[in-house]
């Protein structure tokens, strides 16, 4: 009986807060002080009438008292033990749990949450150092300043005679070498300055990039719009956004919003509005084929206009039902990345590939449809869209070159309705990145995880 | 007469400097910079040892050298490769592609000269 337990802490709660002894409340409610203790301390039920009139007393509605916590507090258990399924939690007795020991379902549900901030925490520093391509390139940058610098200095400081040509030739490149190895030694520090926070401030131009998108919720309204001058648009859009940093950032900006404005053109808002508003259920509205069909416009810009809906419409027409989106090219490199919550992307480096994104660059044109799960997160479940579409022009004799994406939707009984149980049956079971895994034996491993196997 | 060493590495300044301590040493040196054509570049060159960095534009120096140790030609042509990394395993990987001889940047250009003497010595 979690309510009953549940809802006594809050009656206490709510009483100290407004500064009422226990006698008072007990008092206007009608009953003793000692049975009101017995009720603040979780040890009797309550409910009906005795809960109209608690509530009343401390000014507050009787579901205030009763509801939302309680239900977090169990999903969150039920999260927990999904999260560790070889241990085999008696998952049916959770409600028992947090009825008869809250204080120590509460310690679960706090130590749970804190492995996801740690385990978030892990995964971005280890990927950080071991994928990131800016870290890499700088160090690589350092050290061949470094090597130049010493081999040369060497060189002169050597007692042999040296010609005066060569001589000079050498002051010039220590003096390039050494203002090199400045420039990236500053570079290096202030990155490696935030690179121990989990949300280290801007460095790399794939962090400008995705701070940039994120900050902009991956609309762009000035681009959505009737216009001959779109070039200044965008100039301006990238010149005003002080995410972007970096001269590679602004050039991936500019790709990527020349892009949308394409998109856009091919595939106006209103449209796609209307035909998602015609939809017979929530996740026909997101659909990628059926809008296409119904659209005339190809399956993948269907999806990158579904990732750039604006936040407030999306909501309207489809409450609580954010997307997800991953692109990537031909060699399996992410591209593009709108997160979802619950759905993890790697921030860096190779995704699971167990991914329906990498399935579709094998079948190019062959529209996928999967349910997936992802391994030692909550056991929630998503759909997943995925299609490979040539990129650039046609041309004869000439093999294209694919992109795939991937449209990621939170299954829910929202979204499917009375057949999500069906969808619970069978799910795909992937992961984020071999590093931060856990599945055992899977034979897509490219390397051990830091979760199961330690560093 | 004079032995023959082939530079494959991109830094022009690094290049610049061992090519002189080489030459020298009494070395003859040759350079080549980029990663794409480094193996046909070699064969073509026949150096007596190739001094090969990881990183190079067009293609990784493992690569390179995994290419080169599959040739009858270049299959026992000592080769000493240089890399800014340190680790073990990117030691463990020269050394499974078939590197006579491993060097990390930052190094010395006595080492340099030891190393090659004696890979040429063996």
């Amino acid at each position: 009986m979690p309510q009953r337990q549940l809802t006594g802490g809050r009656i206490r709660e709510r009483r100290i807060a407004l500064g009422l002894r226990q006698a008072d409340l007990a008092k206007q409610a009608g009953i003793s002080a000692s049975y009101l203790n017995l009720i603040e301390h979780n040890r009797r039920r309550i409910g009906g009438k005795l809960l109209l009139d608690l509530s009343a007393a401390l000014g507050v509605e009787p579901s205030a008292l009763t509801e939302g916590a309680e239900a977090a507090l169990i999903a969150t258990l039920r999260e927990a033990a999904s999260a560790v399924p070889h241990v085999q939690p008696e998952t049916e007795a959770i409600e028992d749990l947090a009825a008869r020991f809250p204080g120590w379902a509460g310690v679960l549900v706090e130590r749970h949450r804190r492995v996801l901030t740690l385990e978030r925490t892990v995964e971005q520093l280890a990927d950080r150092l071991t994928h990131d391509p800016y870290l890499a390139a700088s160090m690589h940058e350092v050290l061949s300043s470094v090597t130049a610098i010493r081999s040369t200095a060497a060189i002169l400081v050597d007692p042999r005679e040296i010609e005066p040509e060569w001589r000079d030739r050498f002051h010039r490149n220590i003096n390039e070498d050494a203002a090199r190895l400045a420039r990236s030694a500053q570079a290096l520090v202030a990155y490696l300055d935030g690179a121990g926070k989990a949300d280290a401030a801007l460095s790399s131009p794939q962090d400008e990039m995705e701070r940039f998108l994120t900050r902009r919720g991956h609309h762009f309204a000035e681009l959505e719009e009737e216009c001959t001058a779109h070039d200044r648009v965008i100039a301006a859009i990238i010149e005003g956004d002080e995410a972007l940093q970096s001269a590679s950032a602004r050039a991936q900006a500019r790709v990527y919003l020349e892009r949308y404005r394409m998109d856009a053109e091919r595939l106006p808002l209103a449209r796609l509005q209307a035909a998602r508003g015609a939809a017979s259920t929530a996740e026909e509205g997101l659909d990628p084929l059926h809008l296409s069909a119904r659209l005339g416009v190809d399956p993948a810009t269907v999806m990158r206009r579904l990732a750039s809906l604006p936040v407030a419409d999306d909501r309207e027409t489809s409450p609580q039902m954010p997307v997800g989106l991953v692109s990537c090219d031909a060699s399996g490199t992410l591209l593009l990345r709108r997160a979802l919550d619950g759905f993890a992307l790697p921030r860096f480096g190779a995704a699971c590939p167990r991914w329906p994104l990498f399935a579709a660059l094998s079948r190019p044109m062959t529209p996928l449809r999967q349910t997936l799960r992802q391994s030692g997160r909550h056991g929630r479940l998503f759909r997943a869209y995925a299609i490979a579409q040539p990129v650039g022009q046609a041309d004869y004799n000439a093999d294209p070159l694919f992109e795939a994406h991937m449209l990621i939707l939170p299954l829910s009984q929202d979204t499917v309705g009375p057949a999500l149980d069906a969808e619970t049956a069978a799910p795909r079971e992937v992961g984020v990145s071999c590093r931060i895994c856990p599945a055992r034996d899977c034979e897509g491993r490219r390397e051990p995880s830091i979760l199961t196997d330690g560093f | 007469m004079a032995r023959h060493v082939l530079i494959i590495e991109d830094e022009p300044n690094i290049i610049e400097a061992i090519s002189f301590i080489l030459t020298r040493d009494g070395w003859q040196v040759d350079t080549h910079s980029n990663g794409h054509d480094a193996v046909d570049v070699v064969r073509a060159r026949a150096p007596d040892l190739v001094i090969l960095d990881v990183m190079l534009p067009g293609r990784s120096g493992y690569d390179i050298l995994t290419d080169l140790r599959a040739g009858a030609d270049t299959r026992d042509l000592p080769i000493l490769m240089l890399t800014a990394r340190g680790q073990a395993r990117d030691r463990e990987l020269a050394e499974k592609a078939g590197a006579s001889r491993f060097m990390t940047k930052p190094f010395s250009n006595a080492d340099v000269i030891e190393a090659l003497n004696a890979l040429v010595a063996k």
